[in-house]
């Protein structure tokens, strides 16, 4: 028998009923916030992918017009469909910056941290439920921003997402634009992760100390504090390129720099390097930004279709803290080849090849929770599994990088783009997936369609590794990242770039699979097999412990926890699994 | 529906949800000020030549702002004091100095900056005036943040006071700690800006 | 501080006007040290020696830092690692360059 709050589903006290815009537009509540994120967030996803589509066109086919949406690009961008590299180099920027901070980081901990975090904390909203509103507005106008800078004269950003001064301090205003997106989105992110903390540490529900957290609000923690500390630096930064390509300071623009023969006229003294220290200070973390919640959503699932405890709770909570810290000790390993000395670059060599052990720990463990559990291989637990091996090529993929021998071969080459998707793309993106056909019942009282699911996971699965295996086989070859005409030019690549035609098709194919995924979410909402019960899939954590859908106020009484997270098959039980709030 | 831990601590952490998102958000921007402290570190080290503080600003009436701000810290900390007294018109005095102050130290700060630019002192002439006008700019934007949260609470936020008086001390608390540390990150760069 | 009683405040505004007049004093101090034309590096420390006790006084007794919660003091500590990662890496990195 599941335990369902008993409720009247009117708000108590509150007999007014709201109008549509503050239900669904402009409401402070958590729920609708996470949907509003997700959605915003699944949307700039799919754009995103559009952009890379036309991108590894140009790679295949370099020089030819783009087939079906060629014709509508513009002069500017695509003269007689044929891109330009100008363009290229915006969709390459944008692709990056889009999937990055519009789609994966607003999904993971916008979208999912805050549905489930306060639902799986037994709190009624989060502790600033208008500052949760802000926060994604903030986002919203941050992103459309970023949109609108294709139509900027010279179209959008196009110095990469890394944003390279002084490449970035010359180029078009598209650039400009993407600086005051990026000041919309950090200024999100902060409001956020202030509420976040704030939250896992003010509303616990009585009993519910912190080693008895879900590692999914463990997560969202540590997450949490990395965008608190690590942001305000680019921040900064953003401000000094801001005032570079504004005011004419010379932050970044160092003495002497000649453009195009004519020597630049700023006062010089700046140094580029300055900018590269400050970006990658954010985004080293903000890699780690990307993987945590993926961690938890993935710890969640196995712990419920493994029915058991999850393995090494203890140490995967200090890994999970022990990686956050590391993750600001490391972030010159992406600057290896600007001229580093021996002693700083061993240095970041060292604390680098440290920071693998927590992630090793972290997925060993979940691996070890699949030994001796009873599995369920519903949907959400197919991408879960998918995502330890993925995230281990990922993982193992990186370290040749974080070493700076091998990374002298490998720095700016395809290995890289081949390493960092294997951990964002079958990883990360897989556990949202997970979480997605996981906490939809909860959301919408529907489950999605399982044989769609399956379908939609493996396509997805087996275009995954078509797409960037071979990616890792190219950059071993020494083939250039960001090459328009996908490095047909030199002769050491000409033994790889068949492999580019392979990828552009195992591209396109995993963009029609995600159609299964798409028909599939918009149909459940309302044509779903309604779930009986509030807990459908039987799980331990306190989000299955209020009605279906969760009301405004999420538990009429706040639930007391009496029991660890994942309480599954415990001996002499009634079931298989007993809720935390069930009493002793 | 409340949110709990609004006004009242919770027992085990001993805060209150205001107190804790405040130092919250003050960490962030302790991050903030140093991504700048560390650009000028940077600048000034691979600097052929660095110019001498004095030699392009003006030592006293950064001195004078200087005793400005910390000025308005103590009025700040004593209009919370006032509070904490059940003395709503020493409040009212109190946090009304402490904005007025700020005001003058924006308007000192504008002299300051027009007489640079008058001079074409402009931030793209050298990275020292590029730094100084960014980090002081951006701490005068933070100084008007200030002045229209404290103006806020001694006008139209203070009916506060009546409804719920703990939670808009609490309110004012969390004012306070913000002023401080805007008044904090200027103790650092005076000295570092002004005098080295 | 919900459990201070107005005595207790008495007390307080006295250190707070001891603290403003201390801060006054290390003012005028760090001016005056400016002008004794001492060697940079030691200048550099003498000005930021004097800005931390100043800062210390501020976030002692005006942000009543000392007796603040550890969830505060943790999470400012950790910022603290950070801010000075900040600081030194990168100049370390610049310092330990490869060419001039």
């Amino acid at each position: 028998m599941d335990t369902v709050a008993t409720l009247d589903h009117s708000h108590a006290g509150h007999e007014h009923k709201a109008s549509w815009w503050r239900t669904y537009v402009f409401s402070v509540d958590h729920k609708v916030i996470g949907i509003q994120y997700a959605i915003t967030a699944l949307v700039f996803m799919l754009f995103g992918f559009i952009l890379m589509i036309m991108m590894r066109w140009q790679i295949a086919y370099p020089g030819q017009p783009i087939p079906w949406v060629g014709q509508f690009l513009g002069d500017a961008n695509a003269p007689g469909g044929i891109m330009l590299p100008e363009f290229y180099n915006q969709l390459g920027a944008m692709h990056g910056t889009i999937m990055v901070f519009l789609g994966v980081v607003p999904l993971a901990v916008g979208g999912f941290g805050n549905y489930v975090m306060p639902l799986q904390i037994g709190a009624p909203d989060m502790a600033f439920p208008r500052l949760n509103m802000a926060s994604y507005w903030s986002y919203f106008v941050g992103g459309v921003v970023m949109l609108l800078s294709f139509f900027a004269q010279g179209g959008a950003a196009n110095s990469g997402w890394t944003s390279y001064a002084p490449l970035s301090i010359i180029a078009t205003s598209g650039q400009t634009w993407w600086l005051f997106g990026m000041v919309f989105l950090i200024t999100s992110s902060l409001l956020g992760s202030v509420n976040f903390i704030v939250t896992i540490i003010q509303l616990r529900a009585p009993g519910l100390t912190f080693m008895r957290l879900p590692f999914f609000v463990w997560t969202q923690l540590v997450t949490a504090f990395l965008l608190l500390l690590a942001f305000p630096p680019l921040e900064s930064a953003a401000v000094l390129q801001l005032m570079d390509r504004l005011a004419g300071t010379s932050f970044f623009m160092p003495s002497g720099l000649v453009v195009s023969g004519a020597a630049v006229d700023v006062s010089g003294g700046g140094n580029p390097l300055l900018w590269q220290h400050l970006f990658w200070f954010l985004a080293h973390p903000e890699v780690y930004v990307l993987i945590l919640p993926a961690l938890g959503i993935t710890a969640e699932i196995v712990a419920n279709n493994t029915r058991k405890p999850l393995w090494g709770y203890r140490v995967m909570v200090y890994s999970a803290i022990f990686l956050g810290f590391m993750s600001f000790l490391v972030w010159a390993h992406h600057m290896f080849l600007t001229g580093m000395g021996t002693a700083i670059s061993a240095f970041f060599q060292t604390t680098t090849m440290i920071i693998s052990i927590p992630s090793v720990v972290i997925l060993s463990a979940l691996v070890i929770s699949l030994y001796g559990g009873s599995l369920r291989f519903t949907t959400p637990m197919l991408f879960a599994l998918a995502f330890l091996p993925m995230f281990g090529i990922g993982g193992l993929t990186g370290l040749p990088l974080g070493l700076a021998l091998p990374d002298l071969h490998l720095h700016d080459t395809y290995y890289v783009i081949g390493h960092f998707h294997y951990v964002v793309a079958p990883g990360t993106i897989f556990a949202l997936f997970a979480g997605i056909y996981y906490w939809f019942p909860k959301a919408t009282g529907r489950k999605m369609n399982d044989l769609l699911g399956k379908i939609h996971f493996w396509g997805t699965f087996v275009c995954m590794n078509g797409i960037f295996f071979p990616m890792l086989i190219q950059g071993l070859a020494g083939m250039n990242r960001r090459m328009y005409d996908g490095a047909e030019m030199y002769q050491h690549t000409q033994g790889v770039l068949v492999w580019n035609g392979t990828i552009l098709t195992f591209a396109w194919v995993m963009g029609l699979f995600q159609l299964f995924f798409i028909v599939n979410f918009f149909w459940s909402m309302k044509k779903g097999a309604k779930v009986t019960s509030d807990n459908p899939w039987k799980a331990t954590t306190l989000e299955w412990a209020t009605p279906t859908p969760p009301p405004h106020g999420n538990f009429v009484t706040p639930p007391e926890v009496h029991r660890d997270p994942y309480e599954y098959s415990v001996p002499g039980a009634v079931q298989d699994f007993t809720p935390q709030n069930e009493r002793r | 529906m409340e949110i709990p831990y609004t006004v009242e601590s919770r027992e085990d952490t001993g805060l209150n949800n205001v107190k804790l998102g405040i130092w919250l958000f003050l960490a962030s921007e302790v991050m903030l000020f140093g991504g700048l402290f560390s650009s000028y570190v940077l600048l000034r080290v691979g600097a052929e030549t660095w110019p001498v503080g004095a030699s392009i600003l003006s030592v006293p009436i950064a001195a004078f702002n200087t005793v400005v701000l910390i000025a308005s810290s103590v009025t700040m900390v004593m209009a919370w004091a006032s509070l904490k007294m059940n003395d709503f018109g020493k409040f009212r005095l109190y946090l009304g100095s402490t904005v007025g102050l700020a005001v003058l130290f924006l308007v000192v700060k504008a002299y300051e900056y027009s007489d640079k630019f008058s001079h074409d002192l402009y931030p793209s002439e050298s990275t020292f005036l590029a730094i100084y006008f960014t980090v002081t700019g951006l701490h005068a934007l933070h100084i008007i943040g200030g002045i229209i949260v404290n103006g806020y609470f001694v006008g139209p936020g203070s009916k506060m006071w009546k409804t719920a008086p703990e939670q808009f001390t609490n309110r004012i608390e969390a004012a306070g700690l913000y002023w401080h540390f805007v008044d904090l990150v200027w103790i650092f760069l005076f000295p570092v800006l002004y005098l080295l | 501080m919900s459990g201070t009683s107005a005595d207790e405040i008495r007390k307080h505004v006295k250190v707070y006007v001891m603290v403003f007049v201390a801060l006054m004093v290390l003012t005028v101090a760090t001016v005056g040290v400016s002008y004794l034309a001492l060697s940079i590096p030691l200048a550099i420390l003498v000005a930021l020696i004097v800005a931390t006790i100043k800062g210390s006084l501020v976030a002692r007794y005006f942000m009543h830092l000392v007796g603040e919660k550890k969830a505060v003091t943790w999470s400012l500590m950790l910022t603290a690692v950070f801010f000075c990662l900040l600081m030194f890496l990168p100049l370390f990195a610049t310092l330990d360059h490869i060419g001039q």
